[in-house]
């Protein structure tokens, strides 16, 4: 270490020690000032922060909101508990019609569909009556109840849709148009809907109920999020009480000792932690699950770095230092290491502003935060506090050859086998990365410890699809939509969508023209057909029109010029392939089939999310990239060393790669977290090798040993000190594998994977490869000069 | 008693000394109720007399988008007298081309549900609408049908909240409870300015009580000396953001319409 800079770290260190009680009292002040903005965050329920302003899926779906209606539904099903009753039944059809009537006042309802306030149409001598399906259901007789499960049952508009085609599970459909003011919206619907349901529930034992649809997936996120932060947490505190645990063993060898550094251990992950969330709080940040668990990362990564700070004081203490010299060399040999990991880490995290999805962005924000008031805080109250409080050590034991020894010399004996073997290892992983399957079902994001999982499931199995994918199928032009050959085409495409797999319902303007038609003809069958005539065909639109209540028109299925209609498709719970397959074949059945003017583009959130990946992968590769060259140049930098640096790149690219075919291997599916692994997990990964080359390179200038001594060397300095840490950080990040949040628990147990590689990598494949690229180099000519880099 | 907010909306009147004398806040019951039917009798009462009235309809819908279309009809109104039945109003659709020559003959009643009937000519017959439950958009938009039809003295009860500016006017807010079934609203609020007992604005509550639409009157005329009505009614629902206008581009009074112009039999002959 140069002079001048050696100087700087130990007049620093100097100058905590002195001023101890300042800077503690200061760096708690300001961490108060910044944790003040804790209360202000706040949890979103909104699915549609998953997407950035520009996302091509989220607009496409806006454009089509804006033209119709909001697409925010609540499902409310309907079963009788009796397996052999259908729901065409005085009491059961009285208990759907007393739900839709109260539905209606569900907070930002702007409509509410459901088997009994369907608007049947029926002709009786030159009237044209259009009333609800179902008025009194308990005036009706047995074929009264008869003909109603007919009408219903053979009612495109209504069958697995609104009502099971064997007719035993009946739904309510809620229609939702919140002003997107108060984040409360979603909530408080949600919230209306459930009591609604709570109370209907408790009067008909009898029945199953079930809540599905978007408004209460979305209302789900912030229960996600709580609970995550609620249970994962504690578990966090399991982990950092085991990290206590081994430092006792490891370096102090005194009880009290260990209590102590605990407690200041503690003291500043909390803080790190306290600074990052009131900071996202003054940043006016709302949690989503993926950044509601930065509390997690930022705990793991700012133990790593009280570690390193309290292994070399203790191990120092124990050399016969007395307890302030060897905080001042604790901080000299660790202000640089720790500062340039911290910096990669902060780094890592920072590319993901690159990520189209914004929650991770806000996960990568406030992590870096995190990890940069974990350096800060670990250069100023963790030395303020150890410089306070008493610290006692048992002696070293001299002499004695380390299992991390005969590791060094086990990697050096072995290396060209090593090479060999763990290369090969390594390609045999590799080639398992192309057999990963991106999927990304909204629903699936909450296991079936979340009760929306469970309910959407169950409407699936009894009722109707949980993904629906919009389409505004566009005429030649005003009122266009009732020329003959836009009806003929859009029926033979809705016709076209029945026959696809995984279909179950189609909601088509056609129908309504058909049911029209039939009506206007006495209710003759035959007539159950397109009206061949635009004009006649805009006449009886204009009759049904008149003839609709409050609520139930057409306006979310007709544009205002009657020149575009919209056609819903519901599915089952498709895979994201499937999905995409599916609207790139619909798209293509219209240029091969229908007018031009019919061309269109799907929409939908369950398009959104079948996009999501890919794009997301997209735009994380440049700052996955940007994210590379940083870090590889800051390495580089740091070592002096071109030729280091370009070694780096192995070990620093090598774990991520081998974590995802790892996870090809067994699990074979990922999601959305998969876009986000790379760059962050690098942050991490890098700093192993970071201390291992610094090791090695003061081992080679300072030194003049040869490559395979220089190895030994770093294994014995820093290699316990990277496995503790290393340790640390998989078993953090493992953690997080418990959420019941999809994106949460793929990111986390792939990131332990990448971390649990990287150690593995750099103790096995770049050893060998050191000595295979750096073995020519001159070591006497810059031994003299100090490196900038130390290690520990 | 009558009056077809298509055609009208409003009371008119002048100050032929009944209104401006009448309403004196000492004068008047305490009672909200009473006072609140009171207002509503005034702005009545000024309309009476108006005998028929013929105009011209171009209706403006616009989605949150901003993109519009237009809606062209005239709209004959025929006041009929007395307190037991509503006016009869002649709805014919001039633009979109499609529904050209369609005509929509109502006669409003106080509480039961309006008879409407409605001509084809594509299919050259008239179809009675038989729905009871009416309250959807008319023509797709945000003007519910029970929102333009005639607004009748006997279809709310009354309750006066209080005075307040509007404008540069004062007006007396009332609550205006449906008394017919089948209604889209729970209850309206309406600002009667109390110079010309007109109606400035309504609002319009939905089934959870929450507000679904604002309906303001602008550029009232005065029409033989006596009778208001607004050149512009302009609609906004609260709830997905989307307007209307309605723009009357020319109104005649007591041009000699006759029942005989408001039969069923009469709608074919129309074009």
């Amino acid at each position: 270490m140069d002079h001048r800079r050696k100087g700087l770290a130990v007049r620093y260190a100097q100058w905590v020690i002195r001023w101890r009680w300042l800077v503690l009292i200061a760096s708690i002040a300001a961490v108060f000032a910044a944790a003040a903005g804790a209360p202000r965050l706040g949890f979103t329920n909104d699915y549609q922060v998953f997407f950035s302003d520009e996302n091509p899926e989220l607009n496409a779906f806006q454009a089509l909101e804006n033209v119709y209606t909001k697409t925010d539904t609540i499902l409310i099903a309907v079963k009788p508990k009796d397996d052999s009753e259908k729901v065409f039944t005085p009491d059961t059809l009285e208990v759907i019609k007393g739900l839709t009537e109260e539905s209606w006042k569900v907070p930002f309802a702007i409509r509410v569909d459901s088997l009994t306030n369907f608007q049947h149409t029926e002709a009786i001598g030159d009237d044209l009556t259009v009333a609800d399906l179902v008025v009194d259901p308990a005036g009706m007789d047995a074929a009264a109840l008869k003909k109603a499960e007919e009408v219903a049952v053979s009612e495109p508009a209504l069958v697995n849709r609104l009502v099971a085609a064997d007719g035993y599970t009946a739904g309510v459909l809620i229609t939702l148009h919140m002003p997107g003011e108060d984040p409360m919206e979603v909530t408080q619907a949600v919230s209306h809907a459930e009591e609604l349901v709570g109370a209907v529930r408790t009067a008909n034992p009898d029945l199953n109920f079930a809540i599905a649809g978007i408004a209460p997936l979305s209302n789900s996120f912030p229960v996600a999020s709580q609970t995550d932060m609620e249970t994962l947490i504690p578990l966090m505190w399991l982990v950092l009480f085991v990290s206590m645990i081994v430092l006792l063993r490891v370096v102090t060898g005194k009880i009290g000792s260990s209590v102590l550094a605990s407690v200041v251990m503690t003291l500043t992950v909390i803080m790190s932690a306290a600074v990052a969330m009131g900071m996202a709080g003054w940043g006016g940040i709302k949690l989503t699950p993926p950044s509601a668990t930065a509390p997690n990362i930022i705990l793991t990564i700012a133990i790593a770095d009280c570690i390193h700070i309290l292994i070399t004081m203790y191990s120092q203490m124990r050399r016969g230092m007395n307890k302030h010299d060897a905080l001042v060399e604790s901080l000299r040999v660790n202000v640089s290491p720790v500062f340039l990991t911290s910096l990669t880490t902060v780094i890592g995290f920072m590319s993901l502003n690159f990520s189209d999805s914004p929650p991770f962005a806000d996960l990568g924000n406030i992590s870096a935060v995190g990890v940069a008031a974990a350096w800060a805080l670990s250069m100023t109250l963790l030395p303020a506090l150890m410089a306070i409080l008493p610290a006692w050590v048992a002696p070293a034991v001299e002499g004695k050859m380390t299992a991390m020894d005969r590791f060094g010399d086990f990697v050096v004996n072995q290396r060209r086998k090593l090479l060999l073997s763990t290369t090969v290892i390594i390609l045999a992983i590799l080639a398992f990365i192309p057999t990963i399957e991106l999927d990304d079902r909204f629903i699936e994001y909450f296991d079936h410890s979340y009760q929306i999982r469970v309910d959407t499931e169950f409407v699936t199995d009894n009722l109707t699809g949980p993904d629906i994918l919009e389409m505004s199928v566009p005429s030649a032009g005003e009122g266009g939509i009732s020329e003959p050959e836009y009806l003929r085409n859009l029926e033979m495409f809705a016709n076209w969508f029945r026959t696809q797999p995984g279909v179950m319902h189609v909601n088509s303007f056609t129908d309504v023209m058909k049911r029209l038609n039939k009506s206007m003809h006495g209710d003759d069958e035959s007539w159950y057909r397109l009206p061949n005539d635009r004009e006649l065909a805009a006449q009886y639109l204009l009759l049904y029109e008149l003839s609709l209540p409050y609520g139930l028109d057409l306006n979310s299925q007709i544009n205002i010029d009657k020149s575009a209609t919209r056609l819903s498709v519901t599915m089952e719970s498709l895979s994201t392939t499937e999905m995409r397959a599916l609207k790139e074949r619909s798209e293509q059945w219209l240029v091969d089939n229908a007018p031009e003017y019919m061309q269109t583009q799907a929409s939908g959130a369950v398009i959104m999310f079948a996009y999501i990946s890919d794009r997301n992968i997209r735009s994380m590769l440049t700052g996955t990239v940007l994210a590379f060259l940083a870090i590889s140049a800051s390495l580089a930098i740091a070592l002096k060393s071109v030729r280091l640096g370009l070694i780096s790149i192995i070990p620093n690219l090598v774990p991520a790669g081998i974590a995802f075919g790892i996870w090809g291997m067994s699990v074979g599916v990922v999601g959305l977290a998969a876009s986000v692994i790379t760059a962050t997990s690098l942050g991490l990964i890098v700093d192993a090798t970071v201390h291992i080359m610094s090791k090695y390179n003061r081992a080679r200038k300072e030194h003049g040993y040869d490559a395979a001594d220089a190895i030994r060397y770093s294994f014995s300095t820093v290699g316990l000190a990277l496995w503790v840490a290393t340790a640390i950080l998989v078993a953090g990040f493992a953690v997080l594998a418990l959420s019941g949040f999809r994106l949460n628990w793929e990111m986390g147990l792939l990131t332990a994977l990448a971390i649990a590689a990287a150690i593995v990598v750099d103790f096995l494949l770049l050893p060998p490869l050191l000595m295979l690229f750096d073995r020519s180099r001159k070591t006497n000519d810059s031994a003299a000069r100090a490196e900038p880099v130390p290690a520990e | 008693m009558k009056k077809i907010i298509l055609s009208t909306v409003t009371a008119a009147w002048v100050a032929g000394g009944v209104g401006v004398g009448l309403y004196a806040p000492a004068a008047l019951a305490d009672d909200a109720a009473d006072k609140g039917r009171a207002i509503a009798e005034e702005w009545d009462r000024r309309d009476l007399g108006f005998g028929d009235t013929k105009a011209k309809l171009r209706m403006v819908l616009q989605n949150r988008h901003g993109e519009t279309s237009e809606r062209e009809m005239y709209i004959n109104t025929l006041e009929v007298p007395g307190e037991g039945d509503g006016d009869k109003s002649l709805v014919y659709f001039e633009h979109p081309r499609d529904i050209k020559g369609t005509a929509l003959l109502s006669y409003a009643h106080i509480l039961d549900p309006d008879d409407q009937w409605l001509y084809l000519p594509k299919l050259k017959r008239v179809k009675r609408i038989s729905s009871t439950n009416k309250s959807g958009p008319f023509v797709g938009s945000e003007f519910a049908f029970e929102d333009i039809s005639a607004q009748e003295l006997g279809k709310y009860t009354y309750k006066w909240l209080r005075d307040e500016p509007c404008g540069e006017l004062t007006c007396a807010v009332l609550e205006q409870t449906p008394l017919y079934e089948n209604s889209g609203y729970t209850k309206q609020v309406t600002w009667y300015d109390l110079s010309e007992y007109r109606q400035q604005k309504v609002e319009y509550y939905d089934r959870k009580g929450e507000l679904l639409k604002t309906l303001e009157f602008r550029d009232y005329q005065q029409y033989l000396g006596k009778y208001w009505r607004a050149d512009e009614l302009f609609m906004t629902n609260h709830q997905t953001g989307k307007k209307t206008s309605l723009v009357y581009e020319s109104y005649e009074f007591q041009t000699g319409l006759s029942e005989g112009d408001f039969r069923k039999n009469t709608l074919k002959r129309l074009q």
